[in-house]
């Protein structure tokens, strides 16, 4: 008898190994430990046996269940686990597909030469600035230190606009300083701005657009010296450009808004580089726009903020910044 | 400026190179933007003299040339150039020399026969004189010098970008009196002598505009040889200034320019009737300049005129008819001084400039008109022969020299460098401002050649000019410390512009001048602000708009075979000229496909609602109203008014149809512009409390007609004064089957919630009951 069970634990075993769904596995636990299965017939039968028998044939057929059922957990896991493994492999994707959906634009690089040194001049306290383009003779030349008929008047060749505001000619602004000369009339110092903006000259080749990009810089206060200027410029550059030992010179220059001026250059690869130009603001200037020129010192500097992309970027051709030319523009993510 | 490097070694000559001497005078504000060598490289030429010529026996157009290079033989040379002559003086390049761009002299034969150099045209040598054929040398240049010493070719050509403030380097004296300072090298002037007189002939000289015409000193010079020769030593060092050699007389007058910064004049004295006179120009007077262009006078132009006529335009250009010819025996020679004030500006007007004016109008040396007056009568009598008649001077309001005085503290205050009195005044000394020491005090009374010294800064410039910018420190101030405002309610461009980026824009700059159509086309604007002077008539107007730019960047981008444009700009447009009518906007366009072409994804073209998505973004958190309105750039039927808090801001809109066939666009592009002001203001966030209880959601699908817009249901339901209704959103638009032709079915999701409680059916029922009603007021009906 006992060798009969082994014999039946063998054929059911072989049962559930040959499944291969679930509903083949439940047909076979049925078959063998169901309400009518082979093992469940052999414990109905145990009943009827003498108490020795029952005991040691009771004890082989549990076994026999036992090992059933652990085979029958075994093999349900297997089969859970393969139909799985079938599911993932039929929902695997080409992970090297692109994805998909809307790309984003970019920023022109001018501006994003404009944000870099705003942020650069935040750091140490300087607000923005700004003001309108199209601006009166006082703001662009007379509080400049600029009067009508000064030499000064042809170092930058105006644009002219017909009309007048308050008796004075109109002209597009030739630089950012007549911001200088609003923000002073309408605050005290400490002043502490920069300014950038679009201006005009009557210019155009390869290397001069007639409207171009400009960043003028204005600190005035008390005990405001050529050495903080000295100081602020050198800093800014080799922040700018990353580079400490940037070489920079300052040249004794001209300029009728400031005094002493000098033009910035800085040591590139081919020799000395003009990169803007700076100075004390003028005593002129500063009793102009109503500042006590005695208590106040201060200075200005102004740079191109286009020469500064084509520097930063190794842009060559300064047309290629007006010509919003998306293979150009694509460059700049 | 450009001048000869020799020459100016000539005044003065520093223990410096060439580069040195540049770079000195760079950086004591003195930019020296060009310094190139006077001739090529080249070697082994020497002056050469033509013995004797033979023709060449195989070629009629070579001449076999004996030639004496200084040596005991003469050698021979075949020479192909039609000028060569018995007797000539030449440049021969011997055996061995190497001409400019490389080329090498070697023993050769010439159709058989033998030639041993060759002798040099001036193109040769890289030194052009307009010459066809050989460079002719003067008779008496001796045989077997080197022509670079004899012709002083190891010179250069220095250019000086010379800023207005510093006339006073706009000569020889002037660049060496600062090269003498800077350097502590001995100067060595030419200083003129007074011409004795050897006539009695004068002119009377008056000044009817005495501060116009401060100083006028004029002399008579009779029996010039006006046809003499100019040497060639000064032909050379004009040539090497730029300036072309006319005459001898004008040659002078040129060369005393240059060399003492004098501008000086010389007139026929036959065609002056009378005395001579400085006055303004009277009504209608006109005068033929020597550039024989007929000028109108104006009457604030100075003029210099006899007792009947106007004879020269002062300071700029002389008359055309009392010049001086061929036939010009008589001389009335000019050195004055007329103030910057007087001559600024006129050149401009008239629409040229002169070397005269351009010094005259930033300030000539008032105290030196005497001495060039006497150097250019020495030098014509030098050259033309004649005799000079005594100087007539008249003098009126010279130029005041006020004394400046500087405070050694603030020097201190403005470089930032603390230097001694004595230090000051030793630099001051140095480029001629005597400085006398009182104290803090430091007066210098300025010399007559300088007009930029009068007030404090000018000397504080002048000494930190000479102390060097290099040798002041680099210094970081005890700045306070005080942080920026950083207003919650606001917010800046940036923001805006990195918003649209992140929308997949790219961001455009165009000019600000365009022409005058796209101001008509696109903005209605018959009326533009225009420029007075623009570049190009498609430049010509300033633009209300940014559509126009944006348009041509489309243009430009379809031109290059792109499927897919969105670009957009920030920048102020030109309602007017005041300051508060250029406002700033941000205006985009989209063409093309709503994505980039890419698998598994639709090819719809971007349209009216995608872009109406991007506004939305950038007025969010607010909401904006869309309103239909006419805009002369878009559709009628497919633009809006965008409006903020009852103030319109903007437009946004597909471009109208006849835009899109005038401009060749194919397929109509979407756009939008706003105001940047109205998008930077944001109201700052305030929290709410996150509600414990479920909202509950029921959708409305109601059928109205076609008519009836979607804003107009959404304001029948803003009046419904439920706070359990929390939000009503549209999320489907319905036409066809089921719903009636001319009406469409909306389908809203409504949000209904309660932050205290669990709702009952019937508080919901009764909120979307209160709804319906309200949408019935438009004529909808809930959809069977």
């Amino acid at each position: 008898m006992v060798a009969n069970v082994q014999t039946l634990l063998d054929e059911g075993l072989a049962a559930l190994a040959a499944t291969s769904d679930a509903q083949e596995l439940e047909n076979a636990k049925a078959r063998y430990i169901g309400k009518e299965g082979a093992i469940t017939a052999l414990l109905r039968q145990l009943g009827a046996l003498p108490p020795e028998e029952k005991k040691t044939f009771g004890a082989t057929v549990n076994q026999a269940k036992q090992a059933f059922e652990a085979a029958l957990q075994a093999r349900r896991d297997a089969l859970t686990a393969d139909k799985l493994a079938k599911q993932l492999a039929a929902e695997a994707l080409d992970v090297t597909l692109p994805g998909r959906g809307q790309p984003s634009g970019g920023l022109h690089p001018v501006t994003l030469v404009q944000q870099r040194i705003e942020a650069l001049f935040r750091s140490i306290g300087f607000d923005v600035a700004d003001g309108p383009e199209i601006e009166n003779d006082f703001h662009n030349f007379e509080a400049l230190n600029i009067p009508k008929d000064h030499p000064a008047r042809a170092m930058a060749d105006t644009f002219y606009i017909e009309g007048e505001a308050g008796g004075e000619p109109l002209v597009l602004r030739t630089h950012t300083s007549p911001i200088q000369v609003r923000y002073m009339l309408n605050n005290q110092p400490p002043i502490k701005i920069v300014a950038p903006g679009r201006v005009y000259r009557v210019d155009s080749d390869a290397t001069h657009s007639p409207m171009f990009h400009q960043m003028e810089g204005l600190w005035v206060d008390e005990g405001v010296s050529f050495a903080d200027l000295k100081s602020v410029i050198v800093d800014f550059l080799r922040r700018f450009f990353e580079r400490d030992d940037l070489q920079v010179r300052f040249r004794p220059s001209f300029f009728p808004f400031t005094e002493p001026s000098a033009e910035i250059d800085v040591l590139g690869e081919r020799g000395w580089l003009e990169v803007g130009g700076c100075g004390m603001v003028h005593p002129n200037v500063l009793k102009n726009v109503g500042i006590d020129a005695e208590k106040y010192t201060g200075f200005a500097f102004g740079i191109g903020l286009d020469r500064f992309a084509m520097l930063y970027y190794g842009v060559n051709d300064l047309r290629l910044f007006f010509e919003n030319d998306l293979s150009f523009l694509g460059q700049f993510e | 400026m450009k001048f000869s490097e020799q020459w100016l070694r000539s005044w003065v000559d520093p223990q410096l190179d060439s580069e040195q001497l540049a770079h000195l005078l760079t950086m004591a504000g003195l930019e020296v933007e060009e310094n190139e060598p006077a001739a090529p490289a080249f070697d082994n030429v020497f002056v050469a003299e033509v013995l004797s010529i033979a023709k060449h026996p195989d070629a009629d157009r070579l001449n076999v040339c004996s030639v004496n290079v200084g040596e005991a033989e003469p050698i021979t040379i075949v020479c192909g150039a039609p000028n060569v002559a018995v007797g000539l003086k030449v440049p021969c390049a011997r055996i061995g020399a190497t001409l400019p761009g490389d080329f090498k002299i070697k023993r050769a034969k010439v159709r058989g026969v033998e030639s041993s150099g060759m002798l040099c045209s001036g193109d040769e040598l890289g030194i052009p004189d307009g010459v066809d054929g050989l460079l002719l040398l003067p008779a008496d240049a001796p045989v077997g010098t080197p022509i670079r010493d004899y012709l002083q070719l190891d010179d250069r050509l220095l250019t000086l970008k010379l800023t207005p403030n510093r006339a006073d380097c706009l000569s020889i004296k002037g660049i060496a009196r600062e090269v003498a300072a800077l350097t502590g090298a001995a100067a060595s002037p030419v200083l003129p002598q007074a011409v004795a007189p050897s006539i009695d002939d004068a002119r009377t000289v008056t000044l009817h505009a005495a501060d116009a015409c401060p100083r006028y000193i004029g002399r008579v010079l009779r029996n010039v040889d006006t046809r003499a020769a100019t040497p060639d030593w000064m032909k050379q060092r004009l040539a090497r200034s730029g300036i072309r050699s006319i005459s001898a007389v004008v040659d002078v007058t040129n060369y005393v320019l240059l060399e003492q910064g004098q501008p000086m004049h010389a007139f026929d004295l036959a065609r002056i009737e009378g005395g001579v006179q400085a006055r303004f120009a009277k009504p209608g007077e006109k005068l033929v300049l020597l550039n024989e262009k007929e000028v109108a006078l104006d009457s604030d132009m100075l003029v210099i005129a006899d007792d009947v006529k106007a004879l020269a335009l002062a300071g700029i250009m002389g008359g055309l008819e009392s010049s001086v010819g061929d036939a010009t025996r008589d001389l009335f020679l000019e050195s004055a001084y007329f103030a910057p004030g007087v001559i600024a500006g006129k050149g401009r007007r008239l629409g040229f400039s002169s070397d005269s004016s351009h010094r005259f109008e930033r300030g000539v040396d008032f105290g030196a008109s005497r001495a060039a007056l006497e150097r250019a009568t020495q030098l014509i009598l030098d050259i033309c022969g004649g005799q000079a008649g005594p100087a007539s001077e008249a003098v009126g309001t010279l130029p005041a020299r006020p004394p400046v005085t500087l405070r050694v503290s603030r020097v201190a205050r403005v470089l930032g460098v603390q230097l001694s009195a004595e230090e000051i005044v030793a630099i001051l000394g140095r480029i001629g401002l005597p400085a006398e020491l009182a104290g803090d005090a430091i007066t210098v009374t300025p010399p007559s050649f300088r007009f930029d010294i009068e007030i404090e800064e000018d000397l504080i410039e002048e000494v930190a000019r000479v102390y060097g910018y290099e040798n002041i420190p680099v210094s970081a101030s005890n700045a306070k410390l005080a942080m920026l405002p950083l207003p919650g309610d606001a917010r800046g461009r940036m923001a805006l512009k990195q918003l649209l980026v992140a929308r997949d824009y790219r961001e455009a700059i165009n000019y600000a001048f365009v022409e005058a159509k796209w101001e008509a086309d696109f903005a209605g604007n018959t009326a533009p602000v225009k420029l007075i002077n623009p570049i190009a008539s498609q430049m010509s107007v300033m633009r209300s708009t940014l559509i126009g730019g944006l348009i041509a960047g489309l243009k430009h981008n379809l031109n290059r075979k792109q499927e897919r444009v969105r670009l957009f700009e920030v920048a102020r447009v030109f309602n007017g000229v005041a300051a508060d009518v250029q406002p700033e906007r941000i205006a985009a366009l989209a063409w093309g496909a709503r994505a980039p072409e890419q698998w598994g994804a639709g090819k719809d073209k971007v349209d009216f609602f995608d872009i109406k998505a991007d506004v939305e973004a950038l007025i969010a958190p607010r909401v904006a109203e869309f309103r239909r309105a006419s805009h002369p750039a878009l559709h009628p039927g497919r633009s809006a008014e965008v409006v903020l808090d009852g103030v319109a801001i903007g437009v946004v809109g597909e471009l109208h149809p006849q835009w899109v066939q005038a401009y060749e666009i194919g397929q109509a592009p979407v756009l939008f512009e706003l105001d940047v002001a109205a998008l930077l203001s944001v109201s700052r966030i305030k929290a709410e409390p996150v509600s414990k209880f479920q909202p509950v959601r029921r959708d409305l699908a109601l059928v109205v007609d076609e008519a009836v817009s979607v804003a107009e249901l959404q304001a029948a339901f803003a009046t419904v004064k439920n706070p359990l209704v929390s939000s009503v959103a549209l999320f489907d638009v319905y036409r066809g089957k089921g719903v009636e032709e001319g009406k469409k079915s909306l389908a809203f999701k409504v949000l209904i919630q309660d932050t205290r409680k669990t709702l009952t059916d019937e508080e919901v029922d009764a909120a979307v009951n209160q709804l319906l009603r309200k949408a019935e007021t438009c004529g909808a009906m809930l959809r069977a």
